[in-house]
């Protein structure tokens, strides 16, 4: 974790090899999760074991690797530019919790 | 049951017979699977739904309407994974965020084989959007191991694997990202194989990660696998990762393996394999070369990086690909919010698993700002190393076996509280995820009371060669074991076989 986190543009101090509860908190916050009580405490401590696992990388010197993004040597796959026939109104609308004049019905913005 | 049809031996290929033969009747056969579903199912629990009154009635209009425009599967009954969409067919994915998803479109590998008239028996159980190794982190309970109740079937697609062995359904389509469909194979005694990436469309396959996930057969023989997946494979124009193979997937016959080699990884033997699969590891690797082929051991030198550059790439894809889960277009959506942003938090929060929260968390982690590099970056150049491992082996020999699971079936409850523990089980399965081979698991024998699978594994698009050499071991290892519903709860000494003891 050490030298991950070096070369993580020091959002982390070098020393905090645990993930900590801010840490789990604001990433929870990115991914629209809300976390129970109690709960930011048990992920802290079980994320901090599986980065520590994942941690094993830095053994290895990648600095000459590509990445591999995709395994099969495929080049731009294209269609005609033609329109197809697609879900109807009804259909794309049939599995929503909530509508509303056609339309998907939400919240309010800001309460 | 209908008399002389044992549904925990038939296979599809002789079910296939009797029905061209015209021995049975294809309402006779869905109703002896149905029957055996309504025998079993309460301690099995193989279905997150089963569909009865559609499979009888489909079952009965083949019968009578059919006739010379049956399809090539045409009534044979089939499970299918809950994270295929099946029109009008509740999906759920085995979690309460889809629990009411009534699909509007059908996966093409599900339309593929509905268009051969097989007959759906229902969707079958899996862990929560396929996310674990025991099928115990579906929202709708978990599924039990028909070989002993009190253990796992594996996972993620546990319900797919259980219903095979349990007689629940002739075969299976299931999905695997890092050993879904093979460990769960293995831990059933039954056929499981990941085709290539790209050989079969990914279309209607709800993502887990996208650069993993293949869909592939759960079936009692290899012949079965065979005959499954060719129906399945082939170019989908809604899938642009999707790829034509070279030739159509030969049904094997091959009983020798003369003039082939075999490597055997160093780096998987070595991998905390427990005695009694080692021991029938090394039986079967004594039949290969009794059936006139060679084995020699190779290295995949960086087998122990796959399983941490795993943990990043594949949770990486997820949390991209489960942001759509937002309780906007469909799915749960919480009722316990004012506004737009606490309705995603509340609806992501309530509706997703422990597991999938936690995949959802590192994913995030890995890919948010400073971190990228670090993570994701790293674990794709890993995945070039592991690659690179594959082709080098490959050059020396023409498929490299493993065991498929490190274990066998191990207790409900024993690892649901250790994920590092439960990611463990796939550290033989999952390098191929990462370079995108096929490979296939076959039951090799017991160890003690539970089923031990061992994989083979190919070059690309090689699938040919992998079922034909299954095919020849299937035959010298003869398993003929079925499954006994018994539970070791119930006995002193607790589940989860670990002694050495072997029959087959």
């Amino acid at each position: 974790m050490v030298r991950l986190q070096a070369r993580a543009s020091g959002v982390c101090e070098e020393d905090s090899r645990m993930i900590d509860q801010n840490d789990v908190r604001h990433v929870a916050r990115l991914a629209r999760l809300r976390l129970e009580p109690g709960e930011a405490e048990r992920m802290t401590a079980e994320l901090a074991k599986i980065l520590e696992h994942i941690d094993k990388l830095s053994e290895l010197d990648l600095s000459t690797v590509e990445p591999t993004a995709h395994v099969l040597a495929m080049t731009d796959v294209v269609r005609p530019d033609k329109p197809r026939p697609s879900l109807s109104r009804d259909e794309a609308l049939r599995n929503a919790p909530s509508v509303s004049d056609d339309c998907f019905r939400v919240p309010r913005m800001q309460s | 049951m209908t008399a002389g049809l044992d549904p925990l031996r038939l296979t599809a290929r002789e079910a296939r017979r009797l029905l061209t033969d015209g021995e049975i009747a294809a309402s006779e056969l869905t109703k002896t699977y149905l029957d055996q579903i309504a025998r079993v199912e309460g301690k099995v629990h193989a279905f997150i739904s089963v569909t009865a009154d559609n499979a009888a009635k489909y079952a009965t209009e083949i019968d009578q309407e059919m006739g010379a425009t049956r399809g090539a599967l045409a009534g044979l009954p089939t499970a299918i994974k809950d994270n295929m969409v099946t029109e009008s067919v509740t999906t759920t994915c085995g979690s309460k965020m889809l629990g009411n998803y009534q699909p509007v479109y059908t996966a093409t590998a599900v339309r593929r084989i509905w268009g051969d008239h097989i007959v759906m028996l229902g969707k079958s159980n899996m862990d929560e959007f396929a996310m674990g190794s025991s099928t115990e982190t579906s929202a709708f309970g978990p599924t039990h191991n028909p070989w002993d109740l009190g253990t796992v079937p594996g996972g993620s697609s546990g319900g797919s694997a259980a219903a095979v062995a349990a007689g629940e359904a002739l075969w299976a389509l299931g999905s695997d990202t890092g050993g879904s469909i093979r460990q769960p194979a293995a831990l059933c005694g039954v056929v499981g194989m990941k085709p290539t990436y790209g050989a079969v469309s990914r279309y209607g396959l709800i993502a887990f990660a996208s650069s993993l996930d293949q869909i592939g057969p759960l079936t009692r023989t290899v012949y079965d696998c065979a005959l499954l997946l060719r129906r399945i494979v082939g170019r989908d124009p809604v899938d642009s990762t999707s790829v034509a193979l070279p030739g159509e997937i030969e049904l094997p016959t091959a009983e020798r393996l003369d003039g082939l080699r075999f490597g055997i990884p160093a780096e998987y033997v070595a991998a905390g394999i427990e005695p009694g699969v080692l021991a029938r590891f090394e039986a079967t690797v004594a039949l290969i070369e009794e059936l006139g082929a060679t084995c020699v051991e190779i290295s995949l030198p960086h087998t122990e990086y796959a399983l941490p550059a795993y943990y990043i790439i594949a949770p990486a894809e997820a949390s991209a690909n489960l942001a759509r889960f937002d309780g906007v277009r469909y799915g749960y959506r919480s009722p316990h919010a004012t506004d737009l942003t606490e309705m995603y938090e509340a609806t992501r929060g309530e509706g997703f698993g422990p597991e999938v929260k936690r995949r959802i968390m590192i994913g995030t982690h890995a890919l948010s700002s400073g971190y990228y590099d670090a993570y994701y970056g790293e674990a794709q150049r890993v995945r070039t190393l592991v690659r690179r491992d594959f082709d080098t082996a490959f050059a020396q020999v023409d498929l490299i076996v493993s065991p498929t699971s490190p274990t066998v079936a191990f207790g409900l409850g024993t690892r649901l509280a250790d994920p590092l523990a439960m990611y463990q089980s796939d550290i033989c399965t999952i390098p191929v995820n990462l370079a995108g081979l096929p490979a296939i698991s076959i039951p090799c024998g017991l160890a003690g009371h539970l089923p031990v699978g061992f994989q083979l594994m190919g070059p690309a698009f090689s699938e040919s060669r992998l079922l034909s050499a299954a095919h020849a071991l299937e035959g010298a290892i003869g398993f003929s074991a079925v499954p006994t519903f018994t539970d070791s709860r119930a006995a002193a000494g607790g589940p989860g076989g670990t002694t050495a003891e072997e029959r087959s």
